[in-house]
């Protein structure tokens, strides 16, 4: 059979029908409904991205907010109950409502491009999923006019993003603020499920023939990777918020310490998801570096298989450290004792992913365009968000830094300076595709710099102010404290990645419609996504494609030295 | 043709030395001793101490591995950056090395050793220190928004104000506290004298200091209880043994009864503030709030939001929720007259 | 090299993939088993701290009947999937129903348990920490016993109005698997609740 199954590149046009799909043909409204009632894993994706990016906005403002209340101390700009409600809702948002649908949002619609499938496993359970979450954000958001909570009309959970029994039980909570918090994530995390359900199901079961999982990109592998961690880790939240809304709303004491309940209880169960939790956020951060470096650097990745066995120890082992957030709750010394050392093992598989990166770029031919600008910002963060981990594992040393800036800092660099920053690396690299347009490049730099300089002004400085004693969650602070002028340093940080996030949500609108034309591969890459159009057929590929190595259109491009040789 | 960026890669460069240039200035700015020093680096007490030498070995390994990647990381984005010659060359394909990979697997693991080794020793020696016969016990219970400390073996109360005694090396007499909470999770935080522990409903934890030098200790609860979480400040006396025993002596007796304020006495008794806070020696048995018997022992009010004087006793009284917004004490409307009596009355509690 | 090797050597009819609706469903099991851990781990911690109140030892009696009903309903629903995949629909109907009149006895006498220990020895979610845990647990369960009951219904009213056919083997083995999973959690439930809880 020496039919051309797959498209060949170069001359990709001539061999290939890879017209981008034609223009819609119906009213404006036809449109809307067209993508309200998609089940196309692209459009899905892109569903998912628009929801993440727009509460991206949302919960910046509320930092921005956040950073104005505390440029001085003793501030009024924001009252203390608006205050908890402005953080708390800046971390419900930012983790289930930004980080978990762009997230998704991105392996919706990359995954089946490039296993070459048509689309996912379960078209329907993945809209289900997608619009459950979108529910999720309205009903968070609502609770700002419907929430009466104790300060008068309308109000926000205020209890913190991890809301601790027993500040959450009805004694402590009353009126409807925390049963927002507790419904929305509740059905966030169902949707998440959907999501983890699906992609586990499609990587398992429609990779194109000749595509083992073993030259399956990495991509995929740590979507994989991240959701089984989804289940095993969401369920133990939805667990322990089914078991809250028994004590809101059947009396039930699971959280009530006024009678023999236990607040330790909560904290198992809340990190026993959100240690997990962090891994979900940030291992599809690694799959876009896993597919950006290799790409830029002009080689291949550095170690596949340790690359794998690396991803999947990460998820393992993430699962068995959750109590390092528990460090000061007066576990025993063993138990303390144990979680140290769990937590420094995960660093282990991580730092091996760390190095077969820098083996990657090792020897190549690095180019630096907008995706690997934010990639190696990524790199040198990372070690730094890695490092402060393993700092912040030394228990002792957290019974000092716990819940102070230093703690918000590092998990800051982990959510930002490594995930959001790749988040925005993987944009510059698939915009292309999905568009068929290339984002600006002068916009793209500007933004680069001035989130560089901005992330670096914030949070750099606030790893001082945490060792300097100050604690998280207050809504001031005396004047006595050496605190003042580094929080003023970080709050102007904090307005310049806001400046430059909004010049790239510009930059998105704006290149739609202006940018320049991208072909089918404008990076030269070698996974399958590359040989489709840009943005791809609503079928993705013409026929069913076949591979035979890990990098098909490598060994298309270099008929000579096809990595099929090597493996 | 030359690809974007390809001119930014040595800007960057320079752009991250003159931040290394700048940040131990500008750490120096955030160490300039005020009127209260946090700084967890700053120890006064074994348990800090202890913890600060760990620290700083950690960051010191921490930093050795950071400067480490990073100039392998420089190296490689300066050494191997594309030139515009290599369009269409590409390097020679490299997919692995066991030997290489092996030994980064082996020397963090050989780190980690290390690390836990040491973190292993500090935990056990710190949290399983046996408690002498000499320790002060205090009892910390957590209140939202204010501290109440109990000394069992003295028969004291108090509220908002700790006062241990110096350790000194040759009369060794560390405090021994155990932290509960009546209501929801705190956390007890004085980075100069301890890390910190949490004081949680249903659960008695434990927390030992022995400060070496006598002063004044500052902290705050660290771990969100509502709405006023951010004004439940700590302050800590380290007093010389004469001054600790006069305080306590102090503390033990019942409140002053001075006729003079006797129109003050009766405000307080009638205006239901017998409800929630207790004067020794009076009607007054209220456990909701702190114990008042010798309030103005105290240097600040309201758990150190604000400073103890006879116009802020006043004001805070009249309107609790000016200083402290959601404040569990409520406003009782009182009088000017009864506000003036009433306050003149506190201001006896010595 | 002038040949390109689009084709590995192995794959062609060598390519097998598992199927989706197993792979999805396992993958459901997986999540529902980490949620019902939870429960147990919160049944299993405040065991004996229920400091006033019924205590298990005083009010619980041991389902014998529910129990072995529910758990030879696996066995009802594997012999149903071993005839609808030899196309033997009659025999397929018949079982199938035995399976949900098991499902249906479990469930009542797991509602005549309840009204027994709410109403006759006063113990209710709120009573105590026994009461939360005890009706959260065997709620939950009780709870996906119902939604597996509601979609074995309906199978068997689709399956009386012969709209079931062979082809439809495959789904039936997916749900099969949620039954059986469901199954295994009773059995971890109740040595819980009934045998070490007691």
């Amino acid at each position: 059979m020496a039919d051309a199954s797959i498209p060949v590149p170069g001359n990709v046009g001539e061999a290939v029908d890879i017209t981008p799909p034609g223009e819609f043909k119906g009213t404006w409204l036809e449109y809307a409904h067209s993508w309200i009632v998609t089940v196309d894993h692209k459009r899905i994706g892109i569903l998912y991205i628009g929801l993440g990016l727009f509460f991206l906005v949302v919960a910046g403002i509320e930092a921005l907010l956040i950073r104005i209340q505390l440029i001085r101390p003793l501030s009024n700009f924001v009252s203390p109950d608006s205050y908890n409600r402005l953080f708390t809702l800046h971390g419900t948002t930012m983790v289930f409502l930004v980080g978990m649908p762009i997230l998704f949002g991105f392996g919706n619609y990359l995954i089946p491009l490039m296993i070459g499938a048509r689309d996912m496993a379960f078209p329907r359970l993945n809209a289900f999923s997608f619009w459950v979450s979108a529910f999720a954000g309205f009903l968070l958001y609502y609770s700002l006019v419907g929430g009466e909570g104790l300060a008068g009309a309308g109000s926000a959970p205020d209890v913190g993003w991890f809301a601790y029994a027993p500040l959450t039980e009805l004694a402590f909570s009353p009126g409807h603020s925390t049963d927002y918090w507790t419904l929305a994530v509740l059905l966030n995390g169902i949707g998440s499920i959907g999501t983890a359900v699906n992609i586990i199901t499609t990587t398992f079961c429609m990779r194109c023939k000749g595509m083992t999982l073993m030259r399956m990109p990495l991509l995929p592998w740590l979507y994989i990777t991240m959701s089984t961690l989804v289940l095993l880790a969401i369920s133990p939240l939805t667990a322990a918020q089914i078991m809250l809304l028994v004590d809101r709303y059947l009396g039930g004491h699971f959280f009530d310490t006024q009678a023999g309940g236990s607040a330790l209880l909560w904290f198992h169960f809340f990190w026993i998801f959100g240690h997990p939790e962090v891994y979900v956020l940030v291992l599809p951060a690694f799959a876009f570096a896993n597919e950006i470096v290799p790409t830029f650097s002009r080689k291949a990745i550095f170690g596949y298989a340790a690359m794998v066995v690396a991803s999947v120890g990460i998820a393992f082992i993430s699962l068995s450290v959750w109590a390092h957030h528990m460090f000061t709750v007066g576990m025993t010394s063993v138990s303390n004792t144990f979680f140290v050392l769990s937590t420094m093992m995960v660093s282990i598989p991580t730092g091996i992913k760390v190095f077969n990166w820098l083996a990657t770029m090792w020897g190549g031919r690095i180019r630096f365009t907008l995706p690997m600008l934010f990639t190696t910002a990524f790199l040198f963060q990372w070690v730094v968000a890695g490092l402060t981990g393993i700092i912040l594992a030394v228990a002792p040393f957290d019974w000092q830094v716990h819940f102070s800036y230093f703690l918000i800092s590092h998990f800051h660099y982990v959510l930002v300076g490594a995930i959001v920053f790749m988040i925005f690396a993987a944009f510059y690299y698939w915009y292309p595709k999905a568009t068929g347009r290339m984002l600006n490049e002068r916009l793209g730099r500007l933004h680069f710099w001035l989130m560089l300089i901005g992330f670096h002004l914030t949070f750099d400085f606030m790893f001082i102010v945490g060792l300097l004693g100050m604690p998280r969650q207050i809504y001031t602070y005396m004047p006595d404290r050496p605190w003042t002028t580094l929080n003023q340093i970080i709050s102007v940080g904090a307005f310049l990645q806001g400046l430059a996030i909004l010049i790239f949500v510009y930059n998105l609108f704006y290149s739609y419609s202006h940018g320049k034309k991208a072909g089918p591969d404008p990076w030269d890459a070698w996974t399958l996504e590359w040989a489709t159009s840009s943005p791809p057929a609503p079928y993705n590929f013409e026929t069913e494609p076949v591979v035979a190595s890990r990098r098909p259109l490598w060994d298309l491009k270099h008929p000579e030295d096809p990595d099929s040789a090597y493996e | 043709m030359s690809y974007p960026g390809s001119d930014v890669t040595l800007a960057r460069l320079r752009a991250r030395l003159r931040w290394c240039a700048f940040m131990p200035l500008l750490c120096c700015l955030g160490c300039t001793a005020q009127k209260a020093n946090t700084s967890v680096f700053s120890s006064f007490s074994t348990p800090a101490h202890n913890i600060t030498r760990l620290g700083y070995f950690v960051l010191g390994v921490t930093g050795g591995i950071c400067f480490t990647m990073y100039a392998l990381l420089v190296y490689a984005i300066v050494r191997y950056r594309a030139c515009s010659s290599d369009v269409d060359v590409e390097p020679p394909q490299v997919f692995g090395s066991t030997e290489i990979e092996l030994s980064w697997t082996i020397i963090p693991v050989l780190i980690i050793i290390v690390l836990f080794l040491t973190t292993a020793g500090v935990i056990f020696g710190l949290q399983d220190a046996p408690k002498p016969s000499s320790a002060l016990e205090v009892v910390v219970v957590g209140h939202q928004f204010w501290w109440e400390y109990r000394y069992p073996q003295f028969g004291v109360v108090a509220a908002n104000e700790l006062h241990v005694p110096v350790s000194e090396t040759n009369r060794s007499r560390p405090t021994f506290m155990k932290l509960t909470s009546a209501d929801v999770n705190h956390s007890f935080w004085v980075p100069q004298l301890a890390g910190k522990t949490d004081v949680l409903p249903n659960r008695v934890n434990e927390l030992w200091l022995d400060p070496h030098v006598p002063g004044v200790y500052e902290g705050q609860c660290s771990l969100l209880c509502g709405v006023q979480h951010g004004k439940m400040l700590l302050v800590v006396h380290v007093d010389r043994p004469e001054d600790f025993d006069a305080w306590v002596r102090q503390q033990q007796q019942t409140a002053v009864q001075s006729e003079q304020v006797a129109a003050g006495r009766h405000v307080f008794e009638t205006e239901s503030c017998i409800n929630c806070h207790s004067i020794r020696g009076t009607i007054a048995n209220g456990r909701f709030g702190p114990d008042l018997t010798h309030l103005m022992s105290r240097k600040t009010l309201a758990s150190g939001a604000i400073e103890n004087t006879p116009e802020n006793l006043k004001r805070w009284v009249a309107h609790p929720d000016v200083f402290k917004p959601g404040v569990l004490m409520p406003s009782m409307q009182l009088s000017q007259e009864q506000l003036d009596e009433l306050t003149a009355y506190l201001t006896t509690l010595n | 090299m002038s040949t390109i090797p689009l084709e590995h050597t192995m794959i062609g009819s060598d390519w097998h993939l598992p199927k989706r609706g197993v792979v999805g469903m396992c993958a459901l099991i997986v999540a529902e088993s980490a949620m019902f851990t939870i429960f147990v781990v919160a049944y299993i911690y405040y065991i004996g701290k229920s400091s006033f109140g019924p205590t298990p030892r005083q009010v619980l009696h041991v389902p014998v009947l529910g129990t072995i009903c529910l758990l030879s309903s696996s066995i009802f629903i594997w012999l149903a999937e071993r005839e609808i995949h030899r196309a033997r629909m009659s025999r397929f109907k018949v079982l199938w129903g035995i399976t949900c009149l098991l499902a249906a006895v479990f469930l009542s006498g797991t509602a005549q348990e309840w009204y027994r220990l709410i109403f006759h020895e006063g113990l209710t979610v709120r009573t105590n920490l026994f009461g939360t845990t005890f009706y959260s647990l065997v709620g939950l369960h009780a709870a996906h016993v119902t939604v597996g009951l509601t979609i074995l219904t309906l199978v068997l009213i689709f399956a009386l109005a012969n709209r079931v056919r062979p082809e439809h083997a495959y789904q039936v083995q997916v749900f099969s698997l949620y039954w059986h999973f469901v199954d295994v959690v009773w059995v971890v439930v109740f040595t819980t609740v009934y045998i070490v809880g007691r």
